[in-house]
């Protein structure tokens, strides 16, 4: 049973993950594209990639725009997460270990302590940012059930991958929790707020041509 | 929710809001909306509803926030959540009582001063979200009674203060004669087909503040400028249709002010010391028009005085020695890029000049923008303890000295003058005109 | 306007010498030049707060407390807005009106420049006044003041019902109305702004706002029957009596016709169309895309578009050809025929046809200089001031009207051209 289990989210549930995240933020790319063309053609008259690349550039690099600097916790902890969020699953060798086995394709790999250190790195700031929400009331305002199921969301296969590499009690199920929850993860970034991940561009974008091109200022 | 708590209902009694609401229906108010999210509402609004990642960093941008005792209320995301998220989440069926609260919140609680969009890491344009809101209420008829008014006279008389025709003209007379008692054969060229300039001004200017034009008018002349200002409608560049979400008349606005210009054959629009116009015609109304641009440049004030300077066509005779600070009005510096170029005026005009903090982009409204002062009497307790970092930073500057606020913006003018007395400080608030009128040769 | 007794001799008259004013006078307002190019005229001032009119050198016997809006008529004579203790009327070559009153202003002319019609106020009661005639009815506020063709009918927007400011719902049930030599139509609208008589001048069309929403055209009254998100100016057909306008559906703007959409095509913008006196073609200013703008003839637009602008839309005398004055990158320029001339200049004033429609002249401005062009080519005379140049009835010849040709910066002259030299 639960090896059937595991086969499946080893198996074919990774293709439906892959192709739900692909696919879905494919259609949430075109869609949200389609709709701008008919009622945002603002966006497209007034874009500028200049003043695009002038304002994202600001808001990639740590410490650059003054909010940044305002909240240096904030910033050190989010730079942190989202820099280990997106290097860890890429580069953990048991990941590229499972491409090279499925696709014969490989790439360099973390060093297993390096990532584990990561790991860890990413749900201290999980809990960073569920501390945040719970302790700072503008925060806690915003807050609705759904932010903290994505918070779990997020965590959750940083847990368990750390859990079932440390082999601690009951690993293989915790293993299939660690893909289950992954590939869940990777499925409902499309359609959530997990997308800004895929928005940031265009919307950072969009206002730094608004503010460079047609109003001479900085925007962070 | 289905008991709908205090915290949901409008407090502040408004005949605009409150007998607009009284003429609603539930069914109503979803059949507008849910015409007007299906027309209106498109990438920008589904994009910034569901990109917000709920982070709260923008709060900091927020002087109602900061002024407010943190109150999440009042930040920018919060706002957003209590006035927009619901009318989306529920596709438009929400209730009246939630409509009128939407609209005291997007009409009363936010400057549009976008100062936000610098702390969101994403851009998210509360402004505009904002602006959504308030073009709803527009549709749905609850919009304040006093900004409404402002609305209706920009639609009967093409300005903002039910000035008439022959009003306008009169005042214009009227300025030049008291000028000529000061400078003889001084002029205020009306109607002067081919001049380099077309001078227009915002509605209050002949209404209240005539001595603005007298000075514009010495400071012309001085300068020996070639300018006109039409005896038509279009001289008003001021533009609240742009804040109660009157789209189409701030269409008809625009044209109306840059065919007047168009008409007299004039290269160039300066305008004067005027935060929301210049949004409106330099960056909003054109657009509603098909304009990329404006398409005739429009000069600022700001930037006009700053080509006298740097042209060498002003001398000064004295520097005024009051030391000064600047208010960065949120419409030309955020919205236009200014700041620099006010600065320089200072320091060709003041000996001392202190600068207040935050500044440049990151200064803080005035409070009364975006239409809020514009709403009237039933909101200025609201807007003064709203205005409260803004006195902080105030007296700060006072505190290093600064007696004098140069506000190059009429309504960051009267949005200081009520910090100022409502907190007790002891400052003087100018416009960049009046130094200038007073330190040069004319 | 073609009177074909001005003198059409070619050569050059010397009209008069500015300096000479400017000596006599401490205070000389822009000039004006009357359409014959006979006449120079100006504002001055001869004595200390007395002001008056110098045409050619000689000053109207009368002198008043303040003199504005100094205009030639059509036919030449000379008519500006003045005022003798505290009185405001017209003083037509230096001869007032009757009556004085409180306020004049927004003066307007028949085509042939027979009659004038001003806008007025007395005691803060408004009228519009035609030939010294004041409107037997007043009203609290009157705007848009338009004349017909022959100046036998004027046309005003005003106020029918009374409100204090704030009242917004009182507003928002219409308190405005038009009103035609004096009578008022009886049917109330939020707003009513630009307006149009017929050709005959017996029929009046007004763009209307019904609700804060509800956008349509009124003709003598009776709207039409559809509502629209805006709408522009209506014209009447020359030859039909139909109106047509401007009006903004889903999707953009469109020309309607009597209430139904009339040109299939939209575009992002369209506005100030205008007939061939036959009635057949209609031309305008349209924004195909936004920021692209070009002139649209029966919904098809031009190939060449502007990115600045569109203005001074002119259809010539036959209606077969149109040409406009467009700005792009900043520079302006002329345009006809679908083609856009080669120079760009710093400004360029509305084109003018001959007779024939065969030739296009057009005051322009570059570096100060004014210029004349004409099918394209500039002539080589440049000005320190110039005036529109017209054709002689006969096509054959051209006035050029400035200031400052041949070296002297301060004599206004009269030109006349052949084309054909
Ligand atoms: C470079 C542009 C990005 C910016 C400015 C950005 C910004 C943020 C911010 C401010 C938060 C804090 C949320 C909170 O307080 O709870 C956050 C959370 C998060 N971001 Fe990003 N992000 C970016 C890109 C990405 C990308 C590319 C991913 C995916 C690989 C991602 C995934 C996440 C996740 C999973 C969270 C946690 C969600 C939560 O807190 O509920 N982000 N992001
Ligand atoms: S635009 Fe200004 S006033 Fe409005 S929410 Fe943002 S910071 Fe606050
Ligand atoms: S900063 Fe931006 S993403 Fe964060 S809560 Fe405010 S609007 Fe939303």
């Amino acid at each position: 049973m639960m090896h059937e289990i595991f086969s499946f989210v080893r198996g074919p549930m990774v293709w439906i993950a892959f192709t739900v995240f692909t696919v879905g933020s494919l259609y949430r790319f075109i869609s949200m594209w389609r709709l701008a063309k008919k009622k945002d053609s603002v966006v497209f008259n007034y874009f500028s990639f200049f003043y695009a690349l002038r304002s994202i550039g600001h808001w990639i690099f740590p410490f650059a725009g003054v909010n940044m600097r305002k909240h240096p916790a904030m910033t050190v902890v989010a730079f942190l997460f989202h820099i280990c969020l997106f290097v860890v699953p890429i580069f953990l060798s048991a990941h590229v270990i499972m491409f090279k086995e499925s696709w014969n394709i490989s790439w360099r790999w973390l060093p297993d302590p390096a990532a584990d250190i990561m790991v860890m790195i990413v749900i201290v700031c999980c809990l960073f940012f569920w501390g945040r929400r719970i302790f700072l009331k503008e925060v806690r305002y915003l807050t609705s059930v759904s932010d903290y199921l994505i918070l779990a969301a997020v965590a959750a296969p940083f847990i368990s991958g750390l859990w079932a590499y440390h082999q601690w009690t009951a690993f293989s199920a915790v293993m299939i929790v660690h893909i289950i929850s992954g590939e869940i993860l990777l499925m409902i970034i499309p359609f959530t707020k997990l997308s800004h991940m895929l928005f940031f561009p265009f919307t950072r974008g969009y206002m730094g041509s608004e503010f460079g091109a047609v109003r001479h200022a900085k925007d962070w | 929710m289905t008991k709908q708590s205090p915290a949901n209902i409008a407090t502040i009694p408004d005949e605009g809001i409150d007998k607009g609401g009284q003429r609603l229906t539930t069914d109503q108010i979803t059949r507008v909306i849910s015409r007007h999210l299906e027309e209106e509402g498109g990438a920008r609004l589904k994009i910034y509803m569901e990109t917000c990642v709920h982070c709260g960093l923008c709060s900091d941008a927020c002087h109602f926030y900061l002024s407010n005792d943190h109150d999440p209320k009042f930040s920018p995301a919060g706002k957003v959540k209590q006035a927009l998220a619901p009318i989306i989440r529920k596709k438009g069926r929400v209730s009246v009582d939630f409509i009128k609260k939407a609209s005291e919140i997007a009409f009363t609680e936010c400057n549009l001063c976008r100062r936000c969009v610098m702390y969101c890491p994403f851009g998210i344009n509360i402004a505009y979200l904002m602006l959504f809101i308030r073009r709803i209420c527009h549709k749905l008829g609850v919009v304040p009674q006093y900004i409404q008014d402002t609305a209706h006279s920009h639609s009967a008389t093409m300005n903002q203060m039910w000035v008439k025709e022959d009003e306008w003209i009169d005042t214009l007379h009227w300025q030049e004669d008291e000028a000529r008692d000061e400078i003889e054969n001084l002029r205020i060229p009306l109607e002067k087909e081919g001049a380099d300039i077309f001078y227009s001004v915002i509605g209050p200017e002949p209404k209240f503040r005539a001595q603005l034009i007298y000075q514009a008018a010495v400071i012309m002349n001085a300068a020996g400028m070639d300018w006109t200002m039409p005896a038509t409608s279009g001289w008003d560049n001021s533009d609240m249709c742009m804040y109660t979400g009157d789209e189409e008349m701030v269409a008809r606005l625009k044209k109306v002010h840059f065919e007047a210009a168009m008409r007299l054959k004039t290269k160039r629009i300066v305008m004067g010391e005027c935060g929301h116009a210049f949004r409106s015609v330099h960056d909003v109304g054109n657009r509603y028009l098909g304009w990329k641009m404006s398409p005739l440049s429009v000069i600022h004030a700001i930037e006009f005085y700053y080509e006298l300077f740097r042209d060498r066509k002003l001398r000064v005779r004295q520097k005024y020695s009051i030391p000064v600070t600047l208010h960065d009005p949120c419409n030309v510096v955020r919205g236009g890029g200014l700041h620099e170029l006010a600065r320089y005026v200072i320091h060709e005009t003041c000996s001392r000049f202190v600068e207040m903090h935050p500044n440049r982009e990151h200064n803080y409204c005035c409070g009364a923008g975006g239409g809020v002062i514009n709403c009237g009497p039933p909101y200025t307790k609201k807007r003064e303890s709203s205005s409260k970092v803004k006195a902080d930073q105030l007296a700060d500057a006072m505190a290093r000295g600064a007696k004098v606020i140069i506000a190059p913006c009429h309504n960051c003018h009267s949005g200081l003058e009520d910090t100022v007395k409502h907190y007790g400080l002891d400052m003087e608030i100018k416009f960049l005109g009046d130094i200038i009128y007073e330190c040069i040769y004319k | 306007m073609y009177h074909s007794y001005w003198d059409w001799n070619v050569g050059k008259k010397i009209i008069a010498d500015l300096s000479q004013w400017r000596k006599t006078f401490e205070w000389v307002e822009e000039p004006y030049v009357s359409p014959d190019g006979e006449t120079i005229a100006a504002i001055v001032k001869p004595e200390d707060l007395k002001f008056s009119v110098c045409a050619n050198g000689e000053l109207w016997e009368n002198y008043f407390d303040k003199i504005w809006y100094l205009r030639f008529k059509p036919n030449n004579s000379l008519v500006a807005l003045v005022s003798k203790d505290s009185r405001w009327t017209v003083a037509v070559a230096g001869q007032t009106w009757e009556n004085g009153y409180d306020f004049v202003w927004d003066t307007r002319f028949s085509k042939d420049g027979k009659r004038i019609t001003v806008a007025a106020v007395n005691e803060n009661k408004y009228f519009a006044v035609t030939d010294g005639s004041p409107w037997e009815q007043t009203y609290p506020s009157l705007s848009n003041l338009t004349v017909s063709d022959d100046g036998r009918n004027a046309a005003a927007v005003v106020q029918s019902i009374l409100f204090n400011s704030g009242e917004i719902f009182k507003f928002q049930q219409g308190c405005y109305t038009a009103a035609v030599n004096g009578k008022a139509w009886g049917t109330n609208f939020l707003n009513i702004w630009d307006m149009s008589f017929s050709p005959d001048g017996q029929h009046l069309a007004a763009e209307v706002r019904k609700t804060l929403y509800d956008y349509t055209i009124v003709v003598d009254g009776q709207p039409w029957d559809k509502n629209f998100l805006s709408v522009w100016k209506p014209k009447f057909n020359p030859k039909d009596g139909s109106v047509t306008a401007p009006v903004k559906v889903r999707g953009g703007w469109a020309l309607a016709r009597n209430g139904e959409i009339f040109w299939d095509e939209r575009f992002l913008q369209l506005w100030h169309h205008q007939y061939s006196a036959d009635g057949k073609n209609i031309a305008a200013i349209v924004a195909p895309r936004f920021g692209q703008w070009t002139i649209a003839v029966n919904g098809r637009p031009w190939p060449v578009t502007f990115n600045n602008l569109v203005t001074d839309l002119v259809v010539s005398p036959d209606g077969r050809r149109i040409a406009c004055a467009a700005k792009s990158d900043g520079q302006w320029y002329i345009a006809a025929d679908g083609q856009c001339w080669d120079n760009g200049f710093d400004m360029v004033w509305a084109p003018v046809f001959s007779p024939d429609s065969r030739h296009i002249a057009v005051k322009v401005e570059k570096d100060g200089r004014f210029f004349v062009v004409i099918d394209g080519n500039p002539l080589k005379m440049d000005f320190t001031a110039a005036w529109d140049p017209i054709f002689s009835p006969d096509s054959e010849k051209i006035m050029i009207k400035g200031i400052g040709c041949d070296g002297n910066e301060s004599q206004y002259c009269r030109h006349i051209l052949n084309l054909y030299d």
